[in-house]
């Protein structure tokens, strides 16, 4: 098949299927980078031109990356589900787009036709969006997980409560958390970034959050970010293992340079399985991804940042993951440069994630180096829990210590809900109100100082009250 | 918003909330674990209006995005850098990276990490006409601005100091080499163009909100062009609210003599220096 489009005198030639997309995508440094933008803004047009009348079939035909050599390919082809495509394949790019965007296209119908879509298909369709329309449609798009609440449900967004501290000092984390919790926030996930690779210290960090959960009996679920080969030596050394983390990538090269495959998230799956503590569900994985990581690893093959960042959610749907987190705008200028990249990078991901099955949320965030601050994060914020939003980080003042990046605040997810009316895990706010951080009416109450968690607080904190 | 601004509170006494919204009884939430603040540097009992953040605590935030902004757009000042170290008995070297400016530095780390034609120029007529073949450049020093000026002209100066205190005094060193528009890598291009047994590269870090002049350490054995992460090792966070100068001149040295007894550094080289660091903190703890 050849690619191309012609526009007044002018007629452009795109080489394979993965060069209209990467030409079609909105502008973004890394695939300037990567040397596979588009060179014009009318190159950009004519690849969008062309690709609408690509039919989807065509991305089962031609494949962005050999399937000989690519085992998140192999993925996608071998358990694309052709009953649940048969509704959309006579449909071209551009039709999905109209179909995506119709009536006819409800939650349940997008939930029958979701295992029919390929991460190619939703990142194609997506190129030819306007963010209204990405958020359109993600809104439509219920992906609902449980472990020991329920994340997911329409009006609601959950925070993933984030206490990391520098050096992992057990009163620092303790005091953050506490914070978070008093703020309403943590429903998602209680996830700390160790500073250390030690396991020794990485068991005590699950203790310290387990005791926590135990203490105030806190219907949520915890996590440590390290590498899944530690969570794998940690849950047959006893740690009270909630959620596997670990970050993944859209082709076997960047995962590899990661030191994953697909095998060794499916061994980590089984283990945490294994260990039986959810209450209320099973999803006991959570991934994160992000634009830029597969360039960044030397891993992408011509195929645009955001393609290959779509191509990491069928490894995550492959998995049933509680959350999946897509972290903006931490890689830096060179991936996306300012608010506006980052902003239009957000909306892709959430919408392509969903549109997948997949529990999207976001880490709204931004580093130093990049052309963006606070207003751009309150924009993309407001646009995503507008769309849906399975969660959002929660940090103290949005100023993560230990990572020296921005993100999003316990304030920042107590706007959402109010302007929004969104609510927290119905587990969880129950447990708010029973706590007496919530009123009745759902409104945020002031914790007095008599308050039974500052009086009861954290074992880790006790020498301090 | 508009509520509490037009309702009059009649208590500010925050026991006795009222039912629809306990906060519109005073403007202002305070946190009552205010005191949880001497165990982290985090942002924690901000407080609140409504649910959002007290004006002090956005402009605090506000002008700390401004300092770590400034630090990485601020050019660094080479001449002052220049003459400080001169100063202190230092020769130096200036270069210049591929990147012309910081909009094209920030978008393209790759000509960050490389020489323009100038400055490969200047460096190998340093190499024919100062660099004895025989006796090579055993430790060679490179500054470089990466994504904070402040972080160098604050702390290279006090840190060649510290250095010059604990290097072997039959090392011997080159001209220390001051580059712009600087990522790490380009020390392996450097120290390959002089010849160099071993590169150090003194490079702003990524500031954070909390921290935007903190000072890079990264030690390259036999460096060459094409170099990874792997190949170095790295001391992070110098400056005095972090890894002090003396500390991190030590274990830099630590580092240097077991590179060059091992012939190699990176991944392959364990800090163990750093181990014994963290275990006398822990215990001191």
């Amino acid at each position: 098949m050849s690619y191309q489009y012609t526009a007044g005198v002018h007629t452009y030639q795109f080489a394979d299927l993965k060069c209209v997309l990467a030409k079609a995508t909105p502008a973004r440094s890394g695939d300037y980078l990567a040397g596979v933008a588009a060179e014009t803004y009318a190159e950009r047009m004519a690849a969008r031109m062309c690709l609408a009348a690509i039919p989807l079939k065509r991305f089962l035909e031609e494949l962005i990356i050999p399937y000989e050599t690519d085992e998140v390919t192999r993925l996608i082809v071998d358990t694309h589900d052709k009953q649940a495509f048969a509704e959309i394949s006579h449909l071209t790019v551009g039709d999905f787009r109209d179909w995506l965007l119709s009536d006819i296209a409800d939650s349940a119908t997008l939930k029958r036709v979701a295992p029919g879509i390929t991460p190619e298909m939703a990142a194609a369709v997506s190129k030819l969006m306007r963010n209204q329309d990405l958020i359109l449609v993600a809104k439509k798009c219920h992906v609902i997980t449980a472990f020991r609440n329920t994340i997911g449900l329409p009006g609601h967004i959950s925070v993933r409560l984030q206490p990391n501290h520098p050096t992992d000092d057990p009163r620092g984390i303790a005091a953050s958390l506490l914070d978070g919790l008093l703020y309403g926030s943590g429903d998602a996930v209680i996830g700390i970034n160790p500073a250390t690779d030690s396991l020794p210290a990485l068991m005590n960090l699950y203790y310290l959050v387990d005791e926590v959960i135990n203490q105030y009996n806190i219907p949520t679920q915890s996590c440590i970010l390290t590498h899944v080969t530690n969570q794998i030596q940690l849950i047959e050394k006893g740690a009270p293992l909630d959620l596997v983390f670990q970050s993944i990538a859209g082709t076997e090269k960047a995962n590899k340079s990661f030191g994953i495959d697909i095998a060794l998230l499916k061994e980590a799956q089984s283990a945490a399985l294994s260990l039986n503590r959810g209450t209320v569900g099973n999803n006991v994985m959570y991934f994160e991804t992000g634009q830029g990581s597969v360039l960044s690893a030397n891993a992408n093959f011509g195929v645009d940042q955001q393609t290959c960042e779509a191509r990491a959610y069928a490894i995550a749907r492959h998995l049933s993951p509680l959350l999946t987190n897509t972290v903006v705008g931490f890689i830096g200028p060179e991936y996306l440069y300012d608010g506006k990249q980052i902003i239009r990078a957000g909306l892709e991901d959430h919408f392509c994630g969903k549109l997948l099955g997949v529990p999207l949320g976001c880490d709204v965030c931004y580093t130093n180096h990049a052309e963006a601050d606070q207003d751009d994060m309150d924009t993309l914020m407001t646009l995503l829990a507008t769309a849906g939003l399975t969660f959002i980080m929660g940090i103290p003042g949005s100023d993560d210590i230990m990572l020296n990046y921005q993100t999003t605040s316990f304030h920042d997810a107590l706007y959402l809900r109010k302007v929004l009316g969104l609510k927290a895990a119905p587990e969880f706010e129950l447990w708010l109100k029973k706590m007496n951080i919530m009123d009745a009416q759902g409104q945020m109450q002031a914790v007095k100082s008599g308050h039974s968690m500052l009086q009861n607080m954290p074992k880790n904190l006790l020498s301090a009250a | 918003m508009a509520e509490s601004m037009t309702k009059k509170p009649d208590s500010v006494l925050p026991e006795t909330p009222e039912v629809s919204d306990s906060l519109t009884a005073d403007a202002f939430s305070i946190d009552p674990w205010i005191q949880l603040k001497k165990f982290t540097q985090a942002r924690i009992a901000l407080g609140r209006v409504g649910s959002s953040l007290p004006t002090k605590e956005v402009l605090d935030f506000g002008l700390a995005h401004a300092m770590a902004r400034d630090a990485v757009h601020l050019a660094l000042d080479v001449d002052v850098l220049e003459a400080g170290i001169q100063s202190q008995g230092f020769n130096t070297l200036r270069v210049h990276s591929r990147a012309p400016d910081r909009a094209s530095y920030l978008l393209r780390p790759d000509w960050g990490r490389s020489l323009n034609q100038d400055s490969l120029n200047v460096l190998e007529d340093y190499k024919k006409q100062k660099v004895d073949i025989a006796e090579p450049i055993d430790f060679l020093i490179v500054v470089g601005d990466g994504l904070s000026s402040l972080a160098v002209s604050r702390h290279v100066q006090p840190m060649l100091e510290a250095l010059r205190n604990v290097l072997p005094v039959e090392w011997k060193l080159g001209p220390v080499v001051i580059a712009s528009q600087a990522r790490v890598a380009i020390s392996d291009e450097i120290g390959q163009a002089l010849g160099a047994r071993m590169v150090a590269m003194l490079i702003g870090e990524r500031p954070g909100l909390s921290s935007p002049d903190s000072l890079g350490v990264y030690l390259t054995y036999s460096p060459k062009r094409g170099g990874s992460d792997a190949d170095r090792n790295c001391i992070s966070n110098v400056r005095p609210e972090g890894l002090h100068y003396a500390a991190a001149a030590k274990k830099l040295v630590w580092l240097a003599k077991e590179a060059s007894r091992l012939k190699l550094s990176g991944v392959a080289l364990k800090d163990e220096s750093d181990m014994q660091e963290i275990s006398q903190q822990t215990s001191l703890e």
